[in-house]
């Protein structure tokens, strides 16, 4: 439960989750890699899985849909419409999860300052489970440390 | 894991004096009133706390009449942990890959730009 690299989660109201990391690149860049399905088919999904479907029909009220496969070979699917696109600095999109109930609003905003971005998306749940799961986690400041400890404890 | 006991593992955790007795609970059992001491809190009210623990499956509570010692349960917070760190694990596996991919498309449109300003037949030399 470290918090590896720069990446910052907080949570500044009862059902969002805000995101935070610097990325060490223009911004018009960012939005490439987070926008265009051959891009995104390279670093999307947690470690081991590849992104093997990435349909992105990249325009208001247009529909976007990613399909994960993981090392063993389980899937993960997950689609959404794209509601607000403003390049270079700001995308707003549906997200769900075909796994999981409910679905959650992603609002991503790109700021530069002398080469470098940073990249925010303050995810807006529909039910508080997962964002009550991040407060749970002691990801914000203060909690992690104690909670950390426990972990490693409970990990031993 | 059914979501309502995930629910139910997740608000119990959401709150900072609960952490910290299951942060006190993983050294090992402790009585309500030993539990209740470095919290300034009444004992109801730890009680309080240690009732939405329990219900959560979190903990469990000897039957000694008296102490009835509290001692943690391992599985559903190891099985929330598990969950959360799926979760982060998602995005920290993909923003490192998101660098290597943004240096690498630096490094391209840096060596675009050489191209274009040499003349197209003459060879590249480095």
């Amino acid at each position: 439960m470290k918090n590896l690299g720069t990446l910052k989660v907080t949570t500044p109201s009862d059902r969002e989750v805000v995101l935070t990391r610097v990325f060490n690149a223009p911004r018009r860049m960012v939005y490439d890699a987070i926008t265009k399905p051959e891009l995104l088919k390279r670093w999307f999904g947690p470690h081991g899985w590849s992104l093997e479907t990435c349909e992105v029909d990249l325009r208001v009220g247009g529909a976007w849909r990613y399909m994960l496969r993981g090392p063993d070979g389980s899937k993960m699917g997950m689609s959404g419409v794209y509601r607000e696109l403003s390049p270079p600095d700001r995308t707003v999109h549906s997200e769900r999860f075909d796994d999981y109930p409910g679905q959650s609003i992603v609002t991503c905003v790109l700021t530069e300052s002398e080469g470098k971005t940073t990249f925010v998306a303050t995810v807006l749940y529909e039910s508080k489970i997962i964002r009550d799961a991040v407060v749970a986690s002691g990801m914000e400041h203060g909690a992690a440390e104690s909670y950390d400890r426990l972990a490693g404890i409970l990990a031993s | 894991m059914s979501p309502s006991r995930l629910d139910a593992t997740f608000a119990a955790l959401a709150d900072p004096t609960r952490r910290a007795i299951l942060a006190r609970l993983a050294a090992g059992e402790v009585s309500v009133m030993d539990l209740a001491e470095p919290f300034a809190m009444s004992q109801p009210a730890i009680s309080k706390h240690l009732k939405v623990l329990e219900g959560a499956g979190l903990i469990s509570r000897g039957r000694a009449a008296q102490r009835r010692p509290c001692r943690l349960e391992a599985a559903p917070m190891a099985q929330a942990n598990e969950f959360l760190e799926r979760y982060r694990q998602f995005w920290e596996a993909s923003f490192q890959r998101l660098d290597v991919l943004l240096d690498e498309m630096q490094a391209n449109e840096a060596a675009d730009k050489k191209r274009a300003r040499k003349t197209p037949l003459k060879k590249e030399t480095k």
